[in-house]
């Protein structure tokens, strides 16, 4: 910053302390200091515990409970006493919003445990388990969401609240959730994402004012918007036969609404995977959609989620990933074993899309 | 004591069942905060409307561009006057975590206490960025958090077009299958980046992330411009007391069809003991009395799944290091795509190796600045110039390892074929 700016500057304003990403080294837990690098091996005595021990023989046990990631501070006071009082005051998160209490005694485990219940935490989400449900933002705070996410995320882990639990799962089943089909949610076994179906409805009074219409055509995927003189005011048109209603328009200009409580479906994807375990990773795929968003509690969302999970377990083999499973069966036989319609909705017609066209005689009958 | 709760029948319902309820957090919040009160009535009509309220705007810190994400309210009276006025105004500060998101109980205790006091009270362990998100603070209330959370050591994190909040996996701090020091090369890279975090000025967002292994447990091939996974070079290590161990719990069905059966280049083998090969890159290891594992390790791919399923008993080499691919994303505005390798391999274990690639980063970064248009990916980029327009400007040499294979059709010109076999080949001699 030059020194004009900051001679400008008015006397409360403090200046930041440009300190970047915070070394991780205090936070850790002191065997994971010492044995920082040196571990050789890990188990899992039960579901939701994580046993590692260091090459040098020292063991640790994290316990994993499920959160509801939007968190209170009263929940996080009481998740600090937990670790203070039946672990050793060291935690860490996953990247899915679980919370780990780290102890180097054996003893310790089941007693965390039984409080960590106790207090409404779920102790889970490890191995072949149903974890937590990758979680964007939604209604509650995201300014361009189709649905809400915690909402939507709680109502789920309410239903697959047992799988979360067990590890009785063939591999792990990552979940994720997103309120618009950005897919802020990533990459999952099961996604659920918004899919609008009607084009945006726009306030010409407003964009003049508020969108860089340059911008907006830019954005288009499809090139379906263009610059137009509507009432004598300067605004957008969309080629409706054109658009395919992603919402993308949307976010630089939001009288551009393509958020509608009746047109905005849900849909179902499934086979993503972002490990490179057994084959490369996968993007999902969509296999259902149409789906209504109907709060508090998306019932027909949970049902075809639970349906694909339920046959998923039923019928795969030992670490067969969801993507692993529709490899060996085919995706004929996943959409007669899961009973969902397969529409011409679900044959790809985007760039690169020959490459999905089946181009052998590789048929299951 | 806080003002009346609106009714919210609609939220009410997700107070129910066995799933910790962020609704009940919320309601707990309001019985001290009109603030929250006012939240929980406009999150009620979105549940009724099935529409949200919030618009972004333009509200920061001093001496930074990024890092709170502004939300107005936009649901009015006919008078313009909001509807839930204590809850018109609701940004977020995004704060990057310790690498591994690691915490003591002090220190989330002091985030409690400072967001109690300056902030709604509600705290999001993680964004999908990374970021521990401090959500609903007022415009005024927004500077008085940041300076007390920066005092704490802690730094915004990116928004807009910027570098953005990085992370990286639990790593060498608790996994046996770490491949380098994830946190302080997250560190490096991230630390190196501060000006393009704090005052987005890039052509759009761009992500890092730093996976210990390939299990990519941060989902860095699909969710960062540039994805540091870490792999090895050299032989699988092997321990013949866990093999021996793990074997008695699992038996021969489950190691040949759980593991011989999902190698995906079939060069892990279970044989009779006397008819296992040694050599330079073969690794083995008994698992009982008549027989063991034979894997040839120039045909493997590094995929983790045997390292996975007999964890110790098999596990990564020595020669240690990362893959660094370049360009994934999600699905605006070309629809979703992988990240590329780029860098099929790089030492990690010294400075000057984290030196490297924190190079490579910068002139990434800048080739990405001067050349990506407007709201355009470092993959989107990447996908309209090619790949060797782009290894060029990196002067990074050509690898069969960064293609799944060589080229399908012949519409290319070729004229310059001679002087680049001329160039391997001289590259070859020096070497």
């Amino acid at each position: 910053m030059n020194q004009a700016v900051q001679a400008a500057a008015p006397a409360q304003k403090r200046k930041p302390k440009e300190t970047g990403v915070p070394d991780n080294k205090k936070f850790l837990h002191p065997a994971l200091v010492k044995n920082y690098g040196d571990w050789k091996y890990h188990d899992r005595p039960r579901p939701g515990v994580l046993h590692h021990v260091a090459h040098g023989g020292d063991e640790v046990w994290s316990v994993r409970a499920g959160t509801q990631r939007q968190m209170d501070v009263h929940t996080i006071r009481k998740l600090c006493d937990i670790a203070d009082n039946f672990a050793e005051g060291r935690v860490r998160f996953t990247i899915r919003s679980n919370i780990e209490f780290i102890v180097s005694d054996a003893a310790k485990v089941d007693p965390l445990i039984a409080e960590l219940e106790k207090s409404g935490f779920p102790v889970g989400g490890t191995g072949n388990s149903v974890s937590m449900i990758a979680h964007t933002q939604g209604w509650l705070h995201c300014d361009i969401p189709g649905t809400d996410a915690s909402g939507v995320v709680k109502a789920l882990m309410d239903e697959l609240y047992d799988e979360f639990k067990r590890e009785e799962m063939p591999n792990r089943v990552h979940l994720s959730t997103s309120c618009c089909e950005i897919n802020c949610g990533g990459q999952a076994d099961i996604a659920i994402i918004v899919q609008h179906t009607k084009p945006p409805v726009i306030n010409h009074d407003l964009v003049a004012n508020v969108c860089e219409r340059p911008t907006v055509v830019a954005r288009c995927p499809v090139a379906a918007i263009r610059p137009a003189m509507v009432n004598g005011k300067p605004s957008l048109e969309i080629d409706e036969t054109k658009c395919m209603c992603c919402g993308a328009c949307y976010p630089p200009c939001p009288p551009m609404q393509i958020n509608d409580p009746e047109n905005s479906k849900l849909a179902i994807w499934v086979g993503g995977k972002n490990s490179n375990a057994r084959g490369k990773p996968t993007f999902m795929k969509m296999v259902a959609s149409g789906l209504p968003n109907n709060a508090p509690r998306w019932p027909e969302v949970a049902e075809v989620v639970k349906n694909i999970i339920a046959v998923y377990k039923a019928d795969a083999r030992p670490w067969e990933r969801l993507a692993d499973w529709i490899d060996r069966i085919g995706w004929p036989r996943f959409f007669e074993k899961t009973g969902l319609p397969f529409t011409k909705y679900l044959i790809d017609d985007w760039r690169g899309s020959r490459a999905n066209l089946n181009a052998s005689t590789h048929i299951r009958f | 004591m806080a003002k009346k709760m609106h009714d919210t029948p609609n939220l009410d319902q997700l107070e129910d069942g066995p799933w910790p309820s962020f609704v009940t957090g919320l309601k707990d919040l309001a019985k001290d905060k009109d603030y929250v009160v006012d939240l929980l009535g406009q999150l009620e009509e979105s549940y009724k409307t099935r529409k949200g309220y919030w618009k972004g705007g333009t509200v920061g810190v001093y001496g930074y561009g990024g890092g709170v994400i502004p939300r107005f309210t936009e649901l009015k009276n006919e008078d313009g006057t909001p509807k839930f006025k204590d809850a018109a105004e609701f940004h977020t500060l995004r704060i990057m975590p310790p690498p591994g998101m690691h915490y003591d109980t002090g220190t989330l205790r002091q985030f409690c206490d400072l967001w109690e006091k300056h902030g709604s009270g509600l705290i999001a362990f993680h964004g999908q960025s990374g970021d521990i998100m401090f959500q609903g603070a007022t415009t005024d209330n927004v500077q008085k958090a940041f300076d007390e959370l920066n005092e704490m050591g802690f730094d915004l994190g990116g928004a807009g077009p910027a570098v953005r909040t990085s992370m990286s996996c639990v790593g060498a701090a608790r996994c046996e299958q770490s491949c380098y020091d994830e946190a302080k090369t997250h560190r490096a890279v991230l630390n190196t980046f501060l000006d393009d975090i704090h005052r987005p000025s890039l052509p759009y967002k761009f992500k890092f992330k730093f996976s210990g292994c390939p299990n990519d447990c941060m989902n860095s091939v699909q969710r960062a411009d540039m994805a540091v996974i870490g792999t090895w070079r050299d032989n699988i290590r092997t321990d013949e007391a866990l093999a021996k161990k793990w074997f008695v719990k699992h038996g021969m069905d489950e190691l040949v069809n759980d593991i011989v059966a999902r190698c995906p280049t079939k060069t892990f083998q279970v044989k009779e003991l006397s008819k296992i090969k040694g050599g330079e890159h073969i690794s083995t290891v008994a698992v009982n009395d008549t027989h063991g594992i034979e894997i040839n390790n120039q045909d493997c791919v590094r995929c983790m799944h045997c390292v996975n399923v007999m964890t110790g008993a098999l596990a990564p080499g020595k020669d240690k290091g990362a893959t660094v691919l370049v360009g994934g994303k999600s699905h605006l505005k070309i629809g979703g795509l992988m990240g590329t390798v780029v860098i099929p391999f790089i030492k990690l274990d010294t400075d000057e190796g984290v030196e490297q690639l924190v190079d490579f980063a910068q002139r990434t970064i800048e080739f990405f600045a001067e050349n990506a248009l407007e709201h355009e990916r470092t993959g989107e980029m990447i996908e309209r110039i090619g790949l060797t327009n782009f290894l060029d400007a990196m002067e990074i040499d050509v690898d069969p390892s960064m293609v799944n294979s060589p080229r399908m059709n012949p519409y290319v010109r070729t004229d310059g074929w001679d002087d680049e076999v001329a160039k391997i080949n001289a590259k070859k001699q020096a070497a």
